[in-house]
């Protein structure tokens, strides 16, 4: 499965990762061969197989609405690089 | 007496009988790894001051009484578990200022044992890797023999407990990173049950395959430190509500009668002669122990390896969405909008090999494309979990190599990803199936440590720990140490 250099781009878009040219081509030779392997799952016929989300029984899992004590604001703010008024600051995404 | 030489039982005792303290204990330990550490790089920070403050505290407690389970027993904790006040970095530059506010629940339950926390050991990047070569900072290095790895991603665990630097350690497993680490080192490293273990505070790399372990220096102390940190979490909804067994107390019944099964699939070309040779000669051993031997088959082992790297990267893509600078970590402020921030802060903050699984993992679960690979991957781990179902209907538990090589040489296998996997092959499977595993040495080959597998059907901790002790008591393999130069660097 060999990927072309605008789909390494579309996704390292998609996960807005900020590559240089080098490294584009560097995972495209890269993930190309990994996929390549991949592919022999085709081997296996999986039509009337469910697949595997999680492997517990565990599903909806809730708790009852009672409010209990949580992270301070202040610890929770602490390692953030930009705040105002407790609010953790970051750029515009409208202008 | 070399205190830091003990194990955690040994230690435990002599506590008990006051004769030693838990202040000596930590400052023998401390003064271990500053005689050793420079040339094994195990530990990425160490808390030296908090240490020797928890091991008074400890020695009060004592004196007053109290009994905490891991009273005054120093620990090293991977540093992709939460210790609040303390840097976890992830061995990640992306984090290498986050301080947690709160402890993993599984340091948490340390912490109320009595343990004393020495520090935070190296790790692959976001625990993604086999020889902790990944590390954003540096690597660790195998105290067999300094020019190799000691595995990975607990790489820095492994090592730290091999080399007597802690008297036990926490790591975590997502395709084998306490197990094959455990096996490189010549220690013991056991994988609990998927959702025997809470996963709060383990920063998440695989959320349907991750799992705190412990690494220990024999089988006993593994065993008493899975009593302390299992057990439902309601913090944690994959966590399970199961009663927690003591899992001491099945350890000296022995292996009579019990169905010991060997996947051929575990052995043949691609494991080491050496590794093969020892491994066998260990499932002579528990036959000769009154264990029923048989082989067995386990089909879809070959497509482990694509399984997990499908599935574990398209989990991964997701959990590490949430490094874009705002709340903690690296941010690339300089940047002049938001979505060149997020690129940037990712592009400096991220190594090569979270790079590219991330990018596999956007890859598989995209449009167009997650039939083909994500979806499909599901369901062949079905058929990987069902071979182990079958499995376990004839066997109670299953042996083999936990790694098809011995320790490789540092910078051997960092061109080439998929060489770098294969590392993985005989771990793989266990944590897609969610079952328990645990590996201890069971000879050397070519100097250099062997690691036996013992896989167990979930919620099957108690038979394999039995497996695990009766062949170490029934061998010396846990009491050989490496012979490490001290006060060199």
């Amino acid at each position: 499965m060999a990927l072309s250099r605008d789909e390494v781009e579309h996704i390292a878009d998609l996960a807005k990762l900020g590559l240089t040219a080098e490294e584009v081509e560097t995972f495209r030779e890269q993930l190309s061969a990994i996929l390549d392997y991949a592919a022999i799952l085709q081997r296996l016929d999986t039509d009337a197989i469910p697949p595997t989300a999680s492997v517990l029984p565990l599903r909806n899992v809730m708790r009852a609405d009672e409010a209990a004590p949580a992270l301070p604001q202040a610890d929770a703010l602490a390692n953030a690089p930009s705040i105002e008024d407790g609010y953790f600051q970051v750029k515009a995404i409208l202008e | 007496m070399k205190l830091h030489e003990l194990t955690i039982h040994e230690a435990l005792r002599l506590l008990e009988r006051r004769e030693i303290s838990a202040v000596e204990l930590t400052r023998a330990v401390l003064h271990r790894i500053a005689d050793v550490d420079n040339d094994i790089k195990a530990y990425l920070s160490l808390t030296p001051e908090s240490a020797l403050e928890e091991a008074r505290r400890a020695d009060e407690l004592r004196r007053a009484g109290n009994q905490g389970a891991l009273l005054g027993i120093p620990m090293a904790i991977k540093d992709v578990l939460c210790l609040a006040g303390v840097p976890t970095t992830c061995g990640s530059r992306i984090l290498a200022s986050f301080v947690p506010p709160y402890d993993a629940t599984v340091v948490a339950r340390l912490r109320q044992a009595g343990v004393v926390f020495l520090g935070k050991t190296n790790t692959d990047e976001f625990a993604m890797g086999s020889s902790t070569e990944n590390s954003g900072f540096f690597t660790t290095h195998n105290p067999w023999d300094l020019t190799r790895v000691p595995g990975g991603s607990s790489g820095g665990s492994a090592a730290a407990v091999c080399a007597d630097e802690t008297l036990g350690a926490l790591g975590t497993d997502t395709g084998g990173s306490v197990r094959q680490p455990a096996a490189l080192c010549g220690v013991v490293g056991i994988r609990p049950t998927y959702g025997l273990v809470s996963r709060y505070g383990l920063v998440a790399f695989a959320s349907s395959l991750d799992q705190a372990g412990a690494l220990g220096k024999d089988v006993t102390d593994c065993a008493l430190l899975l009593n302390a940190i299992a057990g439902h979490d309601a913090r944690d909804s994959t966590s399970v509500d199961v009663p927690v067994p003591d899992c001491r107390r099945s350890l000296g019944q022995g292996v009579k009668g019990l169905r010991i099964g060997v996947p051929r699939e575990y052995f043949g070309a691609g494991t080491q002669p050496g590794v093969e040779a020892a491994v066998r000669q260990a499932i002579q051993v528990l036959e000769g122990l009154g264990a029923v031997v048989g082989e067995t088959s386990l089909p879809h082992t070959e497509y482990a390896l694509p399984v997990y790297y499908l599935i574990a990267p398209a989990e991964a893509s997701a959990n590490l969405a949430r490094y874009d600078g705002v709340k903690y970590g690296l941010s690339a402020t300089q940047a002049p909008d938001i979505w060149e921030a997020y690129r940037r802060t990712r592009q400096e903050g991220f190594g090569a090999e979270v790079k590219r699984r991330i990018m596999l993992g956007t890859y598989a679960l995209s449009a167009g494309y997650y039939d083909a690979y994500y979806r499909k991957a599901q369901k062949v781990r079905t058929l990987i979990r069902q071979d182990f179902d079958q499995a376990f209907q004839r066997f109670d538990v299953l042996l083999g190599p936990t790694s098809p090589t011995v320790a490789f040489k540092i910078g051997e296998r960092t061109a080439d990803p998929l060489q770098m996997y294969l590392a993985d092959v005989f771990t793989l499977s266990q944590s897609l199936a969610g079952i328990c595993a645990l590996s201890l040495p069971c000879g050397l080959a070519d100097g250099l440590p062997v690691g036996l597998q013992i896989s167990g059907p979930a919620f099957g901790e108690e038979t394999v720990l039995q497996v695990a002790y009766t062949y170490e008591q029934a061998t010396d393999w846990h009491t050989r140490k490496p012979q490490i130069k001290e006060g060199h660097s």
